[in-house]
């Protein structure tokens, strides 16, 4: 039986990393006493897949996991309880906000996801530069960055990959801090994943990333590409179409 | 009161910064207030090395549970982050409520490595207080130091003003009384002075600035106390009965990877096996075993509540514990605890304790390690590690056959009377091991891992001259020479300059201390780290003050000279420890005394308790402590391939003092 849960993390613990992610929510399950499926072999692990990592620094409102449990102990799982119930156990900052039970045979979280939904707070610059830089970037045939891998330079265009960039405007900062700006993006994670910090960099002028929030993540309807839907409703109506 | 909002916008700047947020689970956020003393425990290394360390978290959950005391947590910001606190003018903090660090009333550092001293200091100015004690405010917070480093605080005399000695489970609550007291009266002009001669009457606390230090030449002539109300001799703290003390209890999960990730339970404390070089199992005593019972239940609690798929029973040396079988049985047998692995981190050698590993090391059988610290019996009987050749093969034999592939032993060199034959013996040690392995794996392959041996304070070899970092290269120089051609065998050696720089602190007395800030005004911090570590500023830190390397590290010590720590007791009589030395230089063992009469070697006399064990006979295996004559070459129990036997083997009942001598 494999279930996917949807979390979010904000404050402090936002300075974990990917990997630390993984390793509190191993310890979180055997906490909760969720009846979690271990790999056979000489170094069992949990049966546990995470989707699209987020950086080190960033928020969200998004983030997805899926665990296989063990069928022969489900009994009296209450599907439920179970976001409180993980919640519970998280850190300060992290909490499961809703669980569903999906089909073994959904697409992987790494394969379904086409792209997220981004709030971005600038920070030393106005609006009307922001608006400025947005508009450029928009027009923009192009978006071409280099950026070395393996060693060797490799050119990006990153324009395809901006599905929508908007301006939000002006954000309250605090007496001493420069003033910020926020803006939200879509941006694709196919055929590879945009980070926000390359988004910012390529712009014209470059913006400096304060604050920055997961707010969706989207699966892609696989008959109409022009339906999009989250990742839980997706999974959840896959396995309701299959029953 | 909290630096939060300015340091997280400088966190996106530095490596891991989930080293700084604190939140994990166990963490505490005390009320501070009047009233209310509060301590900020600091470990002058980083979060990595630091938040497993039990004793500081002992203590937090003990001063938290206090209605009078509050406890943070802090530790040694990486460079990164440190260079942006100076720049930013952001002072050292706390992990659990991020308050800076100078506003609490005690800093209390947890000393374990004597490479960390200017860490200490490091940590103390980031704190924005005076780094000397005599410059200190009565408004500063006071800086208490406590770990094993602190039985020759002489070194660093200048910059504490206290010193806890020994267990820190009852003192915290004495020390946080008087502190009390003196917030309560306001901490007025000139109080500092009495606070600290106050603390000074604390059974186990040391405060160097009551102490005064008169030389003769180079040499010490008298530590005396400058007040008749101050003790003469400061002892150590023991708390006589670990099963009042079932910390901790609520031990803290990080959220980012640690060494030692894990759920610890200690078993128990204190050693008698009598390993000369061995200074942790010198100062420890006596044993004090934890009921077998309170074992399983902090295991079963720890991890329920934790989460933790693996627990470590934390000793001087695990197979020893009496319980050892009925704790680990009921471990594995425990239904919650199916995917659960113990770690037994002490191993004795011998093929009792492989069968122990078998059993609950199921799954993952890829390394072992040992330490026979010698490579020859004679040099074994000199250090008083009494494990004969067959008990070492017994032990690695029984592991490649149970499935082990890699084996890893540890081996000190530079040891006293240490001839280049012992030190070969290394070598055809680890040759003899891979021989064995051959006989059940195509590859099976050897670490050897060689320490310089650094003579430590209130142990056998403290009046025993260390070798130089020459002498120390060429030993391993000769090891490598002579496994260069074996296939199987991988030698790693620790920098014999690092040796000689810890060698400088750990036998040091007061005039030390400009060193140490030399070493630390110019940078030299994280000392324990082989990026950082920097011998040329040691050395150059020597020179500037004055101090002689030959004469603080390379010179043999005799019985009449009046050593830097006199004034300090581990409960040990110092007759003991001399007589213990010249048995040494005789090669003379010594049986563990658990099981055999008393050595009167103080630490049980001097508190009126006895060692504390479950059982009166002794743990099986091996050949130490089991009563087996080991000159005759008694038999040691070793079992090929199946479980070895859990009785011992000691046909002999006659106790005997001393063995060996061929």
């Amino acid at each position: 039986m494999r279930i996917r849960i949807r979390f979010s993390k904000h404050g402090k613990v936002r300075f974990t990393s990917h990997r630390d992610v993984a390793r509190i929510f191993q310890r979180v399950l055997r906490r909760a006493g969720l009846p979690v499926a271990y790999s056979q072999g000489f170094s069992p692990r949990p049966k546990i897949a995470f989707g699209l990592a987020l950086s080190t620094g960033h928020e969200s409102e998004a983030e997805y996991l899926d665990i296989d449990l063990d069928p022969e102990r489900t009994d009296g799982l209450e599907m439920g309880d179970l976001p409180a119930r993980l919640s519970n156990e998280l850190p300060e900052g992290m909490a499961v906000t809703a669980a569903v039970v999906i089909d073994r045979r959904t697409a992987s979280l790494q394969q379904a996801v086409t792209s997220c939904t981004w709030q971005i707070d600038v920070v030393d610059t106005d609006a009307n530069t922001v608006a400025g830089a947005v508009a450029r970037a928009l027009a923009a045939e192009t978006l071409v960055v280099t950026r070395e891998r393996k060693g060797r330079e490799v050119t990006d265009d990153l324009r395809p990959g901006v599905l929508s960039l908007d301006v939000e405007g002006p954000v309250e900062a605090e007496e001493d801090e420069g003033s910020r700006v926020r803006l939200v993006a879509e941006l694709a994670t196919k055929p590879r994943a945009l980070r926000v910090s390359e988004l910012l960099g390529a712009l014209d002028p470059p913006l400096i990333e304060h604050r920055v929030l997961r707010l969706h993540q989207w699966t892609t309807n696989e008959t109409d590409a022009r339906q999009r839907s989250n990742p839980l409703n997706a999974a959840a109506s896959a396995l309701v179409g299959a029953t | 009161m909290s630096l939060w909002p300015r340091l997280e916008n400088l966190l996106p700047q530095v490596q891991k910064p989930a080293r700084y947020i604190g939140c994990e689970q166990g963490a505490q956020a005390p009320t501070h207030g009047a009233g209310i003393v509060s301590w900020l425990l600091t470990y002058p290394d980083t979060y990595e090395i630091g938040l497993p360390n039990q004793g500081l978290q002992i203590l937090y959950e003990i001063l938290n549970e206090r209605d009078d005391a509050a406890a943070e947590r802090a530790y040694s910001p990486w460079t990164d982050l440190e260079a942006l606190l100076r720049r930013e003018k952001i002072p050292l903090f706390s992990v659990d409520t991020h308050r800076p660090a100078g506003v609490f009333d005690v800093i209390a550092f947890n000393l374990s490595a004597e490479l960390t001293y200017t860490n200490l200091l490091n940590c103390i100015d980031l704190a924005g207080v005076p780094i000397h004690s005599t410059a200190r405010a009565d408004s500063e917070p006071l800086i208490g130091v406590g770990g094993h480093c602190t039985y020759n605080p002489e070194p660093i005399a200048d910059f504490v003003d206290f010193v806890v000695l020994g267990d820190g489970e009852e003192v915290v609550g004495e020390i946080t009384e008087i502190v009390r007291e003196w917030k309560d009266t306001g901490r007025f002009d000139g109080s500092r002075r009495s606070v600290l001669r106050e603390l000074a009457k604390v059974a186990g606390v040391y405060v160097p600035s009551m102490y005064q230090v008169a030389y003769d030449g180079a040499f010490i002539a008298e530590v005396t106390p400058r007040f008749a109300d101050v003790p003469a001799t400061v002892e150590k703290r023991t708390v006589a009965d670990l099963a009042d003390w079932p910390y901790p209890k609520q031990q803290l999960v990080p959220l980012t990877e640690v060494v030692h990730d894990r759920l610890s339970v200690e078993v128990f404390r204190g050693c008698t096996r009598g390993c000369r070089f061995c200074q942790a199992g010198m100062i420890t005593r006596p044993v004090r075993e934890r009921p077998a019972e309170q074992v399983r239940t902090m295991i079963s609690d720890g991890l329920a509540r934790t989460g933790y798929d693996e627990v470590a029973l934390t000793s001087l040396s695990t197979a020893d514990f009496s319980g050892i079988r009925q704790v680990i049985g009921e471990t594995i047998s425990d239904a919650g605890c199916d995917q659960v692995s113990v770690a037994l981190p002490s191993l004795r050698v011998d093929a009792f304790t492989v069968g122990i590993a078998a059993e609950i090391q199921r799954a993952r059988r890829t390394g072992l390690t040992f330490a026979p610290e010698a490579g020859s019996w004679r040099m074994r009987q000199v250090i008083n590690k009494l494990i004969r050749e067959e008990d070492l093969y017994g032990a690695v034999e029984s592991a490649y056959s149970q499935g082990w592939r890699r084996m890893k032993l540890y081996f000190l060199t530079g040891l006293p009377t240490e001839t280049d034959e012992d030190t070969l013996g290394i070598a055809e040690l680890a040759r003899n091991c891979v021989a064995l392995g051959r006989r059940h794996h195509s590859s099976p392959s050897v670490t050897v891992s060689v320490g310089g041996f650094v003579p430590k304070p209130f142990t056998p070899f403290q009046w025993f001259g260390q070798n130089t970092v020459v002498e120390l290269s060429r030993k391993i120089g000769l090891l490598r020479d002579d496994l260069r051609q074996n296939k199987g065998v991988q030698l790693k050696w620790h920098d014999p300059k690092a040796t000689l720089a810890e060698g400088i602190t750990s036998r040091g007395d007061r005039r030390l201390g400009p060193v140490i800030e030399y070493v630390w005004r110019k940078g030299g911090t994280f000392q324990e780290w082989s990026e950082h570590f920097n011998y040329d500023l040691w050395l150059e830190a020597m020179a500037a003050s004055g101090c002689d390397v030959d004469w603080y590290v390379h010179r043999h010590r005799t019985d009449d000279e009046v050593l830097p720590w006199d004034h300090l007791s581990a409960g040990l009589h110092k007759d003991f420890l001399w007589q213990d030395w010249r048995d040494s230089l005789n090669e003379l063992g010594l049986e563990d005394c658990r099981w055999t009469p008393c050595y009167d070697c103080g630490a049980c006399t001097g508190y009126g308790i006895e060692h504390v064990v479950a059982s009166t006979s002794p743990p099986a295996g091996g050949s130490q402590g089991t009563g087996v004559d080991l000159s005759q070459g008694g038999a040691v129990p070793v079992v090929l391939g199946k479980r070895p036997r859990a009785e011992s083997n000691g046909d002999d009942p006659q106790p005997r003092r001393l063995v060996g001598v061929g």
